[in-house]
């Protein structure tokens, strides 16, 4: 019945105008470096974005900014229309409907891959439903489904920590499957990932986009060519380009400060 | 709820539990009653009160191992709860004394030797026993939340949060020291008389009092198997191992550590309470840091993250204690620290983990009980 009103919560992320994030003249400095400089992002609703840019641009910055690990010095995160990311803690936004997966995987290692699932599962979260309530049968069915969505069904009953490197990298994308969130931010995916799991990733990213929105920040363009129809490029904080693969490719800023290096 | 109680252990496991809690409950007092004393199997009286002892201890390596070998924050201030619930205890069992006190006065006797005239408002209430067992019950807790809430909320981790606790501890050992803190100075509570009207001299008393201690540590362990078995656990575990990803996965984390470090300070005001009555003595000396790094010890030895490793830890470092503080009083700590070395270098899972070294247990373990 609780998990009712947070589907209702969740669904009350008010996107009208179509736009689900709105990253509105963000900055932030450490110590008088601006990792972010007046930075402006708008995501779409079920959009599939793919951020790039060299080292030091701001990616992961703006991750942390929108998943309330870092607050902003100036400038305001909206997730949808009336949700001010920058009040909100991280367990807040999180379950508001954004989920997050780290560039380092970032799975639970002494927990099995079930368990890993379990964790992130979309549920109430408070203490006493942890404490005294059982996973039910459509929890088991969405679990289930999740270990074949990231073929990871043998190894349901395994340590995470034993798993492959590219299985981490699953097992840690079908947490946020489970968490079922309206924004999913994914900092490099395919990193370490042979040719052949590359592939499978990008598929699997491309067929969650419409039902989510995807932020994909990754260092590939391979795979980014491959899943993208709207990039984004950072360079030193703000956005540099925007547009397809092919215009931003061709952009001349572009090319200097990025692709041509 | 009770299906789920049933499924904490395996049909063995149950069965090891309860034989263990049958031995001690009967077998034991059978053996203290019914064979003669020259014979090998009787258990003196003197046994029962450091059986006792121990048992109290096992149940603060219970309280510290929810919160430091699951959850992964050391405390090292559990000898403050201990103390809360130690002294709770033993200011009823001096205001059970009545007028048998030295002075003969209806005040306990360092009151009188202070030359105060009447009982602090602090004191009212511990001529009831109920009332005292309120106290037990919600003091340690309520003192360790609001504790917790300031240092959780301010993101106070790891080494810090050690050291603010030994700072804890360590304050309130020096307040209680103070003789008009009016809790009996560094003498503390002593020369009780009586719990309930029983003789705390009566050997029936100690062997109930044992009994009682027993009792409390087997519901103490059931407590805590549920909740680690539980999702809960799983969730502090995850805490302990990569807190960001429990929070970007949409816990609240400050409120899964207030809770567990309540409940450990719970436990551990239990332990206190049942040790004052079977020892005889509560005074500041439980509050300095080193018995509180003490308990972080007997867990680490027995094995961090495992229950009846935290038992076997507060068993084993207390027995050898005993035994060298007669035969070789003044190489105690030099043992203490030369074990705690060489469970560091050698045992990082504790003692408990040398049976895990012997039978390799197996990845597959089913987890979904389906």
């Amino acid at each position: 019945m609780t998990s009712e009103e947070n589907q209702t919560n969740e669904s009350s992320v008010d996107t009208r105008h179509g736009c689900i994030l709105y990253v509105e003249n963000v900055t932030v400095s450490f110590d008088g470096f601006k990792a972010l400089n007046d930075l402006n992002l708008y995501i779409d609703d079920g959009e599939l974005r793919c951020i790039i840019g060299p080292n030091g641009a701001g990616k992961t910055t703006m991750m942390d900014v929108i998943t309330g690990k870092t607050r902003p010095d100036e400038g305001t995160v909206f997730f949808g229309q009336s949700m001010d990311l920058t009040q909100m803690t991280e367990y807040e936004i999180a379950h508001a409907g954004i989920g997050r997966k780290f560039q380092k995987p970032t799975v639970f290692k002494n927990h099995t891959v079930y368990e890993n699932l379990e964790l992130a599962l979309h549920a109430d979260k408070d203490i006493w439903t942890s404490l005294l309530k059982r996973l039910n049968a459509d929890q088991k069915v969405m679990i289930e489904g999740a270990l074949e969505t990231i073929g990871l069904v043998e190894q349901k009953n395994i340590r995470a920590g034993l798993l492959a490197h590219g299985q981490t990298q699953w097992l840690e994308i079908g947490m946020l499957l489970v968490q079922d969130p309206r924004l999913l931010l994914i900092d490099e995916p395919v990193a370490g990932m042979t040719h052949q799991e590359t592939e499978q990733t990008a598929e699997l990213l491309s067929s969650l986009a419409g039902k989510h929105s995807v932020v994909v920040v990754e260092h590939e363009m391979d795979f980014i060519r491959s899943i993208a129809n709207r990039v984004t490029v950072l360079h030193e904080g703000r956005v540099l380009a925007e547009g397809s693969m092919e215009d931003v490719q061709n952009d001349p800023k572009v090319v200097e400060v990025y692709l041509g290096s | 709820m009770i299906k789920q109680i049933l499924e904490l252990h395996s049909f063995r496991g149950w069965f090891l539990t309860f034989g263990l809690l049958f031995a001690a409950i009967f077998l034991l007092p059978v053996l203290n009653i019914f064979i003669s004393e020259e014979s090998f199997f009787h258990i003196p009286d003197y046994m029962f009160p450091l059986l006792g002892k121990y048992l109290c201890y096992a149940i603060v390596a219970l309280a510290v191992d929810l919160i430091w070998g699951y959850t992964g924050i050391l405390s090292l201030g559990h000898g403050v709860f201990f103390s809360i619930g130690g002294y709770a205890m033993g200011m009823y069992l001096m205001r059970s004394i009545g007028d048998e006190g030295v002075y003969k006065s209806d005040l306990p006797d360092f009151m009188v030797f202070l030359d105060w005239k009447e009982l602090p408002w602090y004191w009212y209430g511990f001529d009831f026993f109920s009332f005292t067992l309120l106290v037990i019950f919600l003091l340690p807790g309520v003192f360790a939340f609001i504790f917790g809430y300031f240092a959780f909320r301010s993101r106070i981790k790891g080494v810090y949060f050690a050291i603010i606790t030994q700072a804890m501890t360590y304050a309130l050992m020096l307040l209680f020291f103070r003789n008009n803190t009016g809790f009996g100075g560094n003498n503390g509570l002593t020369d009780f008389k009586r719990i309930l009207g029983y003789s705390l001299q009566d050997p029936s008393t100690k062997m109930g009092l044992f009994v009682i201690t027993v009792l409390v540590l087997f519901l103490s362990y059931v407590l805590s198997r549920y909740i680690v078995k539980s999702k809960l656990g799983r969730v502090l575990t995850a805490i302990r191992d990569v807190e960001n990803r429990v929070m970007f996965s949409g816990y609240n984390t400050l409120n899964y550590k207030l809770f567990i470090w309540t409940v450990s300070a719970f436990l551990c005001g239990l332990a206190g309470a049942l040790y004052v009555p079977q020892v005889g003595i509560i005074n500041p000396s439980e509050m300095q840091p080193a018995n509180s790094i003490e308990m972080a010890i007997w867990v680490a030895v027995g094995g961090r993250g495992t229950l009846v490793g935290a038992l076997l830890g507060a068993g084993l470092v207390n027995v050898a204690k005993s035994w060298f503080t007669v035969a070789a009083p003044d190489y105690w700590l030099y043992f203490l620290g030369f074990l705690f070395i060489v469970v560091t270098l050698f045992l990082p899972k504790g003692f408990i983990g040398i049976f895990d070294r012997f039978t390799p247990r197996n990845n597959n373990r089913d987890v979904t009980n389906d």
